[in-house]
């Protein structure tokens, strides 16, 4: 079975490989996307010299994290985004009469290979933000700069996934879940007593986001949470992703269950 | 004579069109004033109106965009409050100045609508767009009427949704004058008008290129960073803010409209930036003309 995802997957590099200049200015303007995300961090610092108390060097490790997971998320998992295409169209169907899963033939088909240079900007954007954070590294630090961004790519994932299955109830629900993908990547990349009340409570809390980048870099900074978490809560980022990848399975199990054709 | 196979996997040209034709059945129906004018104007707001209509379906479509807006609403209304700091005041804006900005801001996304516009390119893709040229009118109006349409009713709708959503948590900005109203209105037309003369000429970069997506790419970040979306262009060093202004449409789109309507500067001051926002109005109106008129004359149709 796996070798047929393989065999899907390498048609689709193939298939892309052949559209050069495209893919080219893919990586261009992925370049000029994450440009434009740090520059509207960075310009933030000319007006102030601290943001809810964290310095320049601090936030961005904060922000290289959180690329890190969400460009990771969704490299692989991304275009789940066109379910609702799928639903609408009807083509759906065909996904679910083939002896596969329907997921993973979904995430293979339209393996878009252009979001790969967006993954590697944000991983290079995030060693050079270790490297000038004041980090007094220890192998537990080691282990959390290799954990925390696999932990937020898969909560991450999860939520691209719960955001999807909206279509399944609402077609015409357009650009709903990006409030949550891409609003969640530009969340996760500030402090998080920055935010307040119940918006807080959701995003950082309900929905985990807090975990993503915030917390495991509390741990690498050694800084103690302004909003009363203990100093290791870093950790608990696994644990996070876990909860939310099993409410995105429920969600998407019920929601191919619910799926009814188009009929057209 | 062997087939080669194209990327496209369709026949390459069954029909070429010389769009001279079309350019002089375009020319002639240019208003020459009296009834003819009066025509005109009809035609126009018929054409807006059927923009606004096509739009009205859309009502699931219009709450989903109305709170992903508001979701960046909060988000950056916070960290923008905590830039101001226990100050609370960043570069010359007050808080409830920056959360209008804000959540204003994010109102007006939907209406001067920067980017999610490809009709024109898709047209152009499919030869459909031979049916733009044969109108009466002439496509840059034309499309310009739809969208205006488009706006009135995304100014009822994904306008009005946010600003709600912002007035009900936060504090915003009152405008002291009245005549901030009116002039606000007025830059918010300007900026429709200039917004979709950008995505008219990213749209009609299609008459060139097979694939458009790094000229969409190009605008969607450019216009982002350089209206005013991401940070006010006021957190620039002054000299670069003021270059941005004249040099390029982009703050004309979203900065001017919420400086107005916070009243960031002196009344003279806007209106001075609006004047500036009717100039680069003209200037994209006129560039959509030009470019529509050069690439029609190599025109080729790809039937199928």
């Amino acid at each position: 079975m796996a070798n047929a995802y393989a065999r899907l997957l390498r048609a689709q590099a193939r298939g892309q490989a052949s559209y050069r200049t495209s893919f080219a200015i893919d990586l261009l303007g992925n370049v000029a996307v994450l440009g434009a995300d740090l520059l509207a961090v960075v310009v933030l610092f000319r007006v102030t010299p601290a943001l809810g108390g964290f310095a320049v060097a601090e936030v961005l490790l904060m922000f290289g994290l959180a690329q890190a997971a969400f460009t990771t998320a969704d490299l692989a998992v991304g275009n789940i985004e066109k379910l609702r295409v799928y639903v609408r169209t009807g083509l759906l169907d065909a996904v679910l009469v083939r002896p596969l899963g329907a997921l993973p033939q979904l995430l293979v088909l339209d393996f878009a290979m252009r979001r790969i240079g967006r993954t590697f900007y944000a991983l290079v954007f995030l060693a050079v933000a270790l490297a000038f954070a004041d980090i007094d590294w220890t192998p537990g630090r080691v282990a959390m700069v290799l954990f925390a961004p696999v932990a937020g790519a898969v909560l991450f994932g999860a939520i691209f996934v719960a955001g999807a299955t909206v279509a399944f109830w609402w077609i015409e629900s357009g650009e709903l879940a990006n409030s949550v993908t891409y609003g969640g990547r530009d969340f996760t990349a500030y402090p998080m007593n920055v935010y307040s009340g119940w918006f807080r409570r959701v995003f950082a809390y309900g929905l985990g986001f807090a975990f993503v980048a915030y917390y495991p870099a509390l741990y690498l900074l050694g800084r103690a949470d302004p909003l009363g978490l203990p100093a290791d809560a870093g950790w608990a980022s696994p644990l996070v992703a876990a909860a939310a990848v099993a409410v995105a399975a429920a969600l998407w199990r019920t929601g191919v269950r619910h799926y009814r054709s188009t009929g057209s | 004579m062997r087939l080669r196979m194209e990327g496209n996997g369709v026949g390459k040209v069954t029909a070429t069109v010389t769009a001279t034709v079309t350019v002089t059945a375009t020319a002639t129906a240019v208003p020459t004033g009296g009834p003819h004018l009066i025509a005109h104007v009809r035609t126009f707001l018929a054409i807006a109106a059927s923009g606004f209509h096509r739009h009205a379906i859309y009502r699931q479509a219009t709450v989903a965009a109305a709170v992903t807006n508001s979701m960046f609403g909060f988000l950056r209304t916070y960290v923008l409050l905590a830039v101001a700091g226990a100050v609370g005041v960043a570069a010359g804006y007050s808080g409830a100045q920056l959360a209008t900005f804000v959540w204003v801001g994010q109102g007006l996304i939907g209406v001067v609508m920067f980017w999610g516009w490809a009709d024109l390119a898709e047209r152009i893709r499919s030869g459909d767009v031979v049916t733009d040229l044969l109108r009466p009118i002439h496509p840059v109006t034309h499309y310009l009427a739809t969208d205006l349409g488009r706006a009135v009713h995304a100014a009822f709708s994904r306008f009005l949704i946010p600003v709600a959503v912002g007035a009900i948590v936060f504090e915003l900005y009152v405008p002291r004058h009245v005549g901030t109203y009116p002039l606000f209105a007025l830059s918010t037309l300007l900026a429709v008008m200039i917004s979709f003369g950008g995505r008219y000429l990213v749209n009609a970069s299609a008459y060139w290129l097979l694939d458009i997506r790094g000229v969409q790419l190009t605008w969607m970040v450019t216009a982002g960073v350089l209206s005013g979306l991401y940070f006010p262009l006021r957190f620039l060093p002054d000299w670069l803010a003021a270059a941005l202004w004249v040099a390029t449409p982009f703050p004309s789109i979203l900065q001017t409209p919420l400086d107005v309507l916070v009243e960031r500067q002196p009344p003279a001051t806007s209106l001075a930036l609006v004047a500036l926002q009717a100039g680069w109005a003209a200037a994209m109106l006129l560039a959509c003309r030009y470019v529509q008129r050069v690439a029609e004359r190599r025109l080729v149709i790809q039937g199928g």
